[in-house]
């Protein structure tokens, strides 16, 4: 299958408007679940009008949040698909472009030092356009996810070493729940990363933050601490929005890479309650929108 | 547990009268706030021809259209989606903006810290939460862009808001030392032994 790079500068463009207007149906059952569950009459009010946003922003065609956030694009290009793969990070950058300005759309995104904004969500290395591969005959997937700085400006990374245990990842997690407290805009999803890299180990961590609700960990030990965690920190009371009440998070997601033996790094990295992403996939039949 | 409707601008009196879990709905101008304003007028002395005495000021970085200056938008934006941001980043502003310009009210989100409450019963303030991520809703309280400051900024400008029905926000922090973040954050770092033990976490 040969991809025309056209269509994709186009759903590069198109997938940056619809995550930041349509919550997947992932995270709307997740609201449906922890609404029923909430206890504290603040956080079932705050619940309310979360749900009530996204019906608005919907009824109006509007963004679900002003924040915009980092654009991130992540394809995954399977056998026998033909792409030029300059040419493919170009487009999405160019789609990328076309939507902020068009939309028109805030660009959140600044030069760091100079904190110049090109007014086109782009700058030097962003958005991040991560190329991966895999197994699925003439398809090439294509997903957005606009990273808003409340959850991102709240990320963790802890060389732990091999002494201090998986107990020393339980309790980190725990912590950076606890130091977040409202400003990372919960009920969160929050990814663990463990094992890898540090670089990886982060990476692992926003793959988690990112994942669907109701997916699981491939790997049982990771399935079991998502089980543990996400009742543990679901314990701490914090809250939507860190008002108090029982939805602090989803879930906790858990990424799991091997390691050095002499390392036990752990990574945290949360994405708010507007937890919006968007996909495309294209095949020989065509480009099909999803989340 | 009060609710209280204020048209801007309002007096010190009727802001400390605000306590926590009272609700707040504005009515007429609010203005927008936001890092790279704040570090411009407190960092770096640039001055705003705004007046912001008795006003509320929300952080935030609103989604706008460049249109044709007209009666609805005098100035040549219209909002698109204008919501909030995590206070936390601008905690150390709270104390400027009220002392040298007089703001009353702080909206936002996530809450502001122990400076910032201290500001607060010093000087007659108090911190109103919105809730972030609900720009849509948020939006359609937002009648029309009446002015905008630092422009070059954009789209961290000054910006100002008229607007109507702003709210029920909910006071969160207030003139008397009240903070909902600190009694929630006491609360839960009190559980945190416990979950932690119930993890298995020697």
């Amino acid at each position: 299958m040969k991809v025309d790079l056209a269509h994709v500068e186009d759903a590069a463009r198109e997938l940056y408007i619809r995550a930041l207007k349509m919550l997947p149906p992932d995270i709307k059952a997740g609201f449906e679940r922890i609404t029923a569950a909430e206890t504290n009459p603040t956080a079932q009010r705050v619940l309310a009008t979360m749900v009530t946003n996204i019906r608005v922003a919907e009824d109006t065609d509007n963004l679900l949040c002003q924040d915009t956030g980092i654009p991130i694009y992540n394809v995954t290009i399977g056998r026998g698909v033909e792409v030029d793969g300059v040419g493919l990070k170009e487009a999405i950058r160019r789609g990328c472009e076309r939507a902020t300005r068009e939309h028109p759309l805030r660009s959140s995104v600044v030069h760091p030092i100079t904190r110049l904004n090109e007014q086109t969500s782009c700058g030097p290395g962003v958005p991040p356009i991560h190329i991966d591969f895999d197994e699925q005959a003439d398809r090439l997937l294509l997903e957005m996810v606009p990273k808003g700085s409340g959850s991102e400006n709240n990320s963790w990374l802890r060389m732990a070493i091999p002494a201090e245990g998986i107990g020393a990842i339980k309790a980190f997690v725990v912590d950076c729940v606890l130091d977040a407290g409202g400003k990372t805009c919960p009920p969160t999803i929050v990814g663990v990363g463990v094992g890898g890299t540090s670089d990886l180990c982060m990476a692992l961590a926003k793959r988690a933050a990112t994942r669907p609700l109701g997916s699981r960990s491939p790997d049982p030990e990771g399935a079991a601490l998502e089980g543990e965690l996400s009742a543990a920190v679901n314990a701490l009371g914090v809250g939507p929005q860190g008002l108090g009440g029982d939805a602090t998070a989803f879930a906790v997601h858990v990424e799991i890479a091997a390691t050095h033996i002499t390392m036990n790094p752990v990574a945290v990295n949360m994405q708010c309650h507007s937890a919006r992403r968007a996909s495309a996939t294209f095949t020989p039949d065509g480009v099909r929108y999803g989340f | 547990m009060a609710h209280h409707a204020f048209t801007m601008p309002v007096s010190e009196a009727l802001v400390r009268a605000l306590r926590v879990n009272d609700t707040v709905t504005l009515e007429g101008t609010l203005f927008g706030i936001r890092d790279a304003n704040q570090i411009a007028l407190y960092d770096q002395g640039r001055t705003t021809r705004f007046d912001l005495r008795g006003h509320a000021a929300m952080h935030t970085a609103p989604n706008v259209r460049r249109v044709p200056p007209s009666k609805q938008h005098p100035v040549g934006y219209a909002p698109l989606c204008v919501g909030t941001t995590t206070s936390a980043r601008m905690e150390r502003f709270t104390r400027p903006l009220m002392e040298q310009h007089g703001v009353r009210l702080v909206v936002g989100k996530g809450g502001l810290g122990a400076a910032s409450l201290e500001a607060f019963r010093d000087l007659g303030g108090a911190y109103l939460a919105v809730i972030g991520g609900t720009a849509a809703l948020e939006t359609t309280w937002v009648e029309a862009i009446e002015d905008v400051d630092l422009d070059d900024l954009n789209p961290e400008s000054l910006w100002k808001f008229r607007v109507r029905g702003f709210g029920p926000l909910l006071v969160a922090m207030d003139s008397h030392g009240g903070s909902l973040y600190a009694e929630v954050d006491h609360l839960a770092r009190g559980r945190r032994e416990g979950v932690l033990r119930n993890l298995g976490v020697k």
